[in-house]
């Protein structure tokens, strides 16, 4: 049964605990006692229900007297506490904030991967997936399956790297020279509609020089279904190259020649160095090739045991050191791979 | 391949300026790669001498007059030799940009007094005008030249350098660019004669052609020219073939050059008088023969070869290259000519073993069509009637055991609809397939019927077709759509997936990613694998490497790592940590190679202080462990790490990285020996991950565990154990209590008072049970069992 006297006594007993309360935790811990939800306080309010109601409005109205009190000594103390506490560090111990944290380790992605990364970003929210394959291939995938035969004129178009392995006279295996190789790999395996992206190495019997390097990095895209058009193509590369070089960038196509395509194409975007003036990264033309697309040659689908009547497709391919050149203002593309950390910390 | 403009133009109006024309051409797939313009000759024109004054002050110089078109008339200083009255001039007026005729800089002309006198303008030589190298004496031009005309109308031309697709021999040719040019610009085409008279005998009887192989020469067309004069080309032909690129040599050969780059049909002249038994047989090789060709190299031929040959000897290679004892000379008095179709990929074959690359071996390696031999013969026949004397013998030889099908293409409107996603009138497609030279016949009610020209050897089905009217059409005049349709299913890319997350953590622990070439050679890979496993398994190797230095593919990247280390050291004590995510290539027994996914790290240097300096420990095996537990703990994953020997780590720093029972990695500090040989003077922790061995581990969907609401008692708790004995194994003997939820090393020591050959070995342990509040003495119950497992197992004695 509570009485005045029993909250004098909860005051005194209160106000002494809180006097002895030396630092933040303990200053928490008699919040928690006296004024918690399950605190000595609430305990007396609750006990309270046996009185009169006229006891009740009495004793309560002390008890409530006794809470404000209470919370105005802590508020107090709080207050006190951390104003002695700011004293202190304004009166000696400030921070030079112009001297820097403790180092934390920092790592970086190479830019390839960082540009690879956004590539196919792009290109999975429009629904594409990644299909990776082998970097050694067999001639046949690498070429043939590409309509792309042993002593056909396009082979210079892809100057290789033959691995020294003979089987029936011939060199059967090689560095894939470009990821198209996994188009026919996917189409072996899969029903439309296809809707996947190839990234990875590809490799070239080439001289390097600024513009040039023997390893590259590749994307490669294939859509297969009923009724997909040349417009279609368009579109996604349109969409893709606005993503990659901002949505001011205009987009071009020009007709162009790979085997495993026909109609074929490549797709520039205006110079945005020069603004489609000419200058000398877009070789004075105003545009900046940066890939090469078509609709998939009807006998590849055909081989692929597709029915070329019905299903129709697409096929894109491009360089990620390319975009990367382009999209960093990289002049030289040996930068890449010859792993300088002056050259890579910038990315 | 080079087209003047001047001469293109012989054969279509060019009605666009070059720039446009050449932005026309590459727009529709016939890439202008270059445009090569003569000079840059504004404010310079055609003028004619009407008087030569003595200067008065210099005897070596004079006064020429010129006139300079309506009505104009300049003084000027001149000091060539040959300047007369009626010449017609180059003249160019102050402000004309030129080359300075002695150190050939570019300079803008301005007014000057030479010797006292004012010239108005100059009179040029060609080093002037960039056109050539003589500045002794002015450049004299045709008499025809029209007084005040621009010199560029009169002298300048453009030439235009293609980079041509190999999908289109045709356009190895002007006139293929001019069929081109007619399209684009709505004009027409007008062939080079070949109309010729045949004043000689019958060539029957007089010379035969026996094609032996048809399969590799299916078409053969031999014309005979008599009462030849051989000697120089005329001016205008041989102005042509230099401004193409191609030197001129005599009218003959010259003429068949020229043919070659009008219609782009190689041709080829036989001294008829050397040709035994005015027999041309066109057979394969025999194994082994031999024959010196016109440039001077010897080869040796193969039975897949094909060469021309009379009745005695072989005279040329079919389709690269004539032979020496059969070539047109200044004696030659009759030739026969040989225009014929030979098979593309067996000529391309053969240039390439033999490695003699010529214009005709890059034509006929595309595939030629077999009715241009005998247009082709006809038009050299009526050059050299017109312009080498020549007398055309009645007839021509023409075998043609291999005649192709005119090409027929039924395109419907219904597949340009599904290819090209558009319709286009029926109309439109007529007008573009009439002016590339294709016939067009509508058959209602939904077809054409596409002849398709002869020269066209590239165009075959419908769709062949509707890129020829999409490309005229201009691929930009298309409207663009989105992908419509189902979205695939997804198909799961763990192996990526778990690249990609390594790939991150790895970052995300400080290192720098890398990305370094797949091959490397011998050598490298010798200083970093032991001697028996490159003897067991060599690497591939790569049968052209572009240098010794990238020539096998690599199976380990540890080289890779070291080399770059390497590079990247300057001179301080700085940390560098490095990683590469790659594949590695092991061979296999006829077949591609196992491609693995590795993950490899490095880190040498000291690590920084507060202030970023390197002043703390030496990195190494440590430093590299932390790195890569970093990306087990990014994977929800635990490594057991168990000590190794393993060749290029340094023994007793070296382990195994075990997950699940499976070995999926090393790590440890790479060998002193093996440091050395890559020139790095300090530590270095290395790690390797295979992440096809670590694949199957990935674990599945984490699996919440209640919070136990319970406290945890913390404890610590000091061991001394032998030197030998793992910490990891103390750990596990520990974590195998069910009330120990959580222990750590935070203490080694050896030393006084530890015994010699003993270390000991602190641990935090939190004891806590999922039920209940763990009492003392539940605890004490609990430390009790732990102690007399230690000591079972690892004879451990609890430090006091
Ligand atoms: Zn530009």
């Amino acid at each position: 049964m509570a009485s005045d006297t029993d909250i004098k006594q909860l005051e005194a007993s209160a106000l002494k605990d809180l006097d002895a309360a030396s630092d933040g935790a303990a200053l928490e811990e008699w919040r928690v006692t006296y004024l918690g939800r399950k605190g000595r306080l609430t305990g007396l309010l609750r006990s309270l229900a046996s009185l009169s109601i006229e006891e009740r409005r009495t004793v309560g109205r002390s008890a409530n007297d006794l809470k404000k009190r209470l919370q105005e000594a802590y508020d107090w103390r709080i207050e006190h506490a951390t104003k002695a506490r700011v004293e202190q560090v304004i009166a000696g111990e400030r921070r030079d904030v112009t001297l820097p944290g403790p180092p934390l380790p920092r790592g970086r992605l190479h830019p390839i991967t960082q540009t690879m990364r956004d590539i196919v970003a792009s290109l999975s929210g429009m629904g594409f997936q990644v299909a990776e394959g082998p970097e050694i291939e067999w001639d046949r995938y690498n070429f043939e399956a590409l309509r792309i035969p042993q002593d056909h004129p396009a082979r210079d178009m892809w100057d290789t790297l033959w691995i020294d392995y003979e089987k029936d006279g011939r060199h059967p295996m090689l560095m894939r020279t470009h990821t198209s190789p996994n188009q026919i790999r996917v189409m072996e395996q899969r029903e439309p509609p296809i809707r996947i992206i190839v990234p990875g190495k590809c490799y070239r019997f080439e001289a390097t020089d600024a513009t040039h390097e023997w390893m590259l990095t590749q994307v490669e895209g294939l859509a297969v279904d009923e009724g997909i058009s040349l417009t279609d193509l368009k579109g996604t590369l349109a969409e893709f190259a606005r993503q990659m070089f901002g949505r001011d960038r205009k987009v071009g196509f020009r007709c162009d020649y790979f085997p495993f395509v026909e109609p074929g194409m490549e797709c520039r975007i205006d110079c945005f160095i020069c603004r489609g003036d000419g200058c000398r990264t877009c070789h004075h033309s105003g545009w900046i090739e940066i890939l090469g697309a078509g609709m998939v040659h009807p006998e590849i689908l055909a081989n692929a045991g597709y029915d070329p009547e019905r299903y129709t497709g697409f096929a894109f391919g491009m360089g990620v050191e390319r975009i990367a050149m382009l999209r960093y203002g990289v002049d030289d593309i040996r930068h890449f791979y010859s792993n300088d950390l002056r050259f890579l910390r910038q990315f | 391949m080079r087209v003047p403009l001047r001469w293109l133009s012989e054969y279509v109006d060019l009605v666009l300026e070059p720039e446009e024309l050449a932005r026309r051409l590459t727009t529709a797939g016939v890439e202008v790669g270059e445009i090569i313009t003569a000079g840059d000759w504004q404010n310079i024109v055609v003028g004619e001498v009407v008087k030569v004054d003595k200067h008065p002050n210099a005897d070596r110089l004079t006064l020429p007059t010129v006139d300079i078109g309506g009505g104009e008339k300049r003084q000027v200083v001149c000091g060539a030799p040959n300047i007369a009255v009626g010449q017609k001039i180059a003249y160019a007026a102050v402000g004309a940009r030129l080359l300075d005729g002695h150190s050939g800089d570019a300079i803008v002309l301005r007014t000057a007094k030479i010797r006292g006198v004012e010239s108005q303008g100059m009179v040029c030589s060609e080093k002037e005008l960039g056109l050539g190298e003589a500045h002794e004496g002015i450049l004299v031009l045709s008499p025809e030249a029209p007084v005040g005309a621009p010199l560029s109308e009169v002298l300048g031309d453009t030439v235009f350098d293609f980079d041509l697709t190999p999908n289109r021999p045709d356009l190895f040719s002007i006139i293929g660019i001019a069929r081109e040019v007619a399209a684009l610009t709505g004009q027409k085409v007008r062939d080079p004669s070949i109309q010729y008279e045949e004043k000689g005998a019958a060539v029957k009887g007089r010379a035969k052609v026996t094609v032996a192989d048809p399969d590799l020469c299916p078409r053969y067309v031999g014309a005979l020219i008599e009462g030849l004069k051989v000697g120089p080309s005329p001016d205008w032909m041989q102005e042509r073939l230099s401004a193409a690129g191609l030197r001129p040599i005599n009218n003959i050969v010259d003429i068949t050059n020229y043919v070659m780059l009008e219609m782009g049909q190689p041709l080829h002249a036989f001294d008829y008088d050397r040709l035994a038994d005015h027999h041309i047989i066109v057979r394969r090789a025999e194994a082994g023969e031999k024959m010196e060709l016109i440039d001077g190299s010897k080869h040796t031929f193969t039975n897949e070869m094909l060469l021309i040959a009379d009745a005695e000897r072989s005279v040329a290679v079919a389709g690269v290259m004539g032979g020496f004892d059969s070539e047109v000379t200044e004696d030659t008095k009759a030739v026969l000519l040989e225009a014929a179709n030979f098979s593309g990929p067996n000529i391309r074959r053969t240039s390439n073993a033999l490695k003699v690359r010529t214009d005709a071996s890059t034509r006929f390696e595309k595939g030629l069509s077999q009715h241009l031999p005998p247009v082709a013969a006809a038009r050299a026949i009526k050059l050299m009637v017109d312009h080498a004397g020549g007398e055309a013998a009645k007839g021509v030889i023409d075998q043609h055991p291999g005649k192709a099908k005119e090409g027929r293409v039924t395109v419907t409107m219904e597949r340009i609809v599904r290819v090209l996603g558009i319709e286009l009138s029926t109309k439109r497609i007529r007008e573009i397939l009439t002016a590339l030279g294709f016939g067009a016949r509508w058959m209602p009610p939904d077809r054409f019927v596409v002849r398709v020209p002869y020269w066209r050897t590239d165009v075959s089905i419908a769709d062949d077709v509707i890129e020829e009217i999409a490309r005229i059409e201009g691929y930009d005049q298309l409207p663009t759509s989105q992908l419509r349709g189902q979205i695939p299913e997804l198909v799961p890319q763990p192996r990526r997936d778990l690249r990609e997350r390594v790939r991150d953590a790895l970052a995300d622990a400080g290192m720098q990613e890398i990305i370094t070439y797949s091959l490397t050679d011998l050598e490298s890979l010798r200083k970093v694998l032991p001697k028996e496993e490159l003897a067991v398994a060599p690497p591939l190797r790569v049968s052209n490497p572009l240098s010794r230095q990238w020539e096998y593919a690599r199976t380990t990247l540890r080289h890779a790592l070291l080399e770059t280390l390497a590079s990247n050291l300057r001179g301080d004590q700085s940390l560098i940590s490095l990683f590469e995510m790659a594949r590695v290539y092991l061979p296999r027994e006829d077949d591609l190679p196992n491609e693995v996914e590795m993950a490899f790290g490095i880190v040498s240097g000291r690590e920084p202080d507060r202030w970023g300096r390197p002043t703390g420990e030496p990195a190494g095996f440590f430093a590299a462990k932390s790195r890569l537990d970093h990306v087990f703990a990014a994977l929800r994953m635990t490594a057991d790490y168990r000590e190794a020997t393993v060749s290029a780590y340094l023994p007793g720093r070296t382990a195994e990285v075990i997950v699940g029972g499976d070995r999926v990695g090393l790590i440890g500090e790479v060998h002193p020996q093996v440091v050395e040989s890559f020139d790095i003077g300090r530590e270095v922790g290395m790690f390797e991950v295979d992440l096809d061995a670590l694949l199957p581990h990935v674990g599945e969907i984490v699996h919440f565990q209640p919070v136990s609401p319970y406290p945890a008692v913390e404890e610590d708790m000091a061991i001394v154990v032998a030197e030998d004995v793992a910490a990891g194994r103390a750990l596990e003997l520990i974590r195998a209590s069910k009330l120990v939820a959580n222990v750590s090393v935070f203490d080694v020591y050896s030393g006084e008072p530890i015994a010699a050959g003993k270390k000991s070995l602190a641990f935090a342990i939190s004891y806590q049970a999922e039920g209940k509040t763990l009492s003392d003495a539940d605890v004490a119950k609990e430390r009790k069992r732990i102690v007399e497992r230690l000591k079972r197992e690892l004879n451990a004695e609890l430090r006091a």
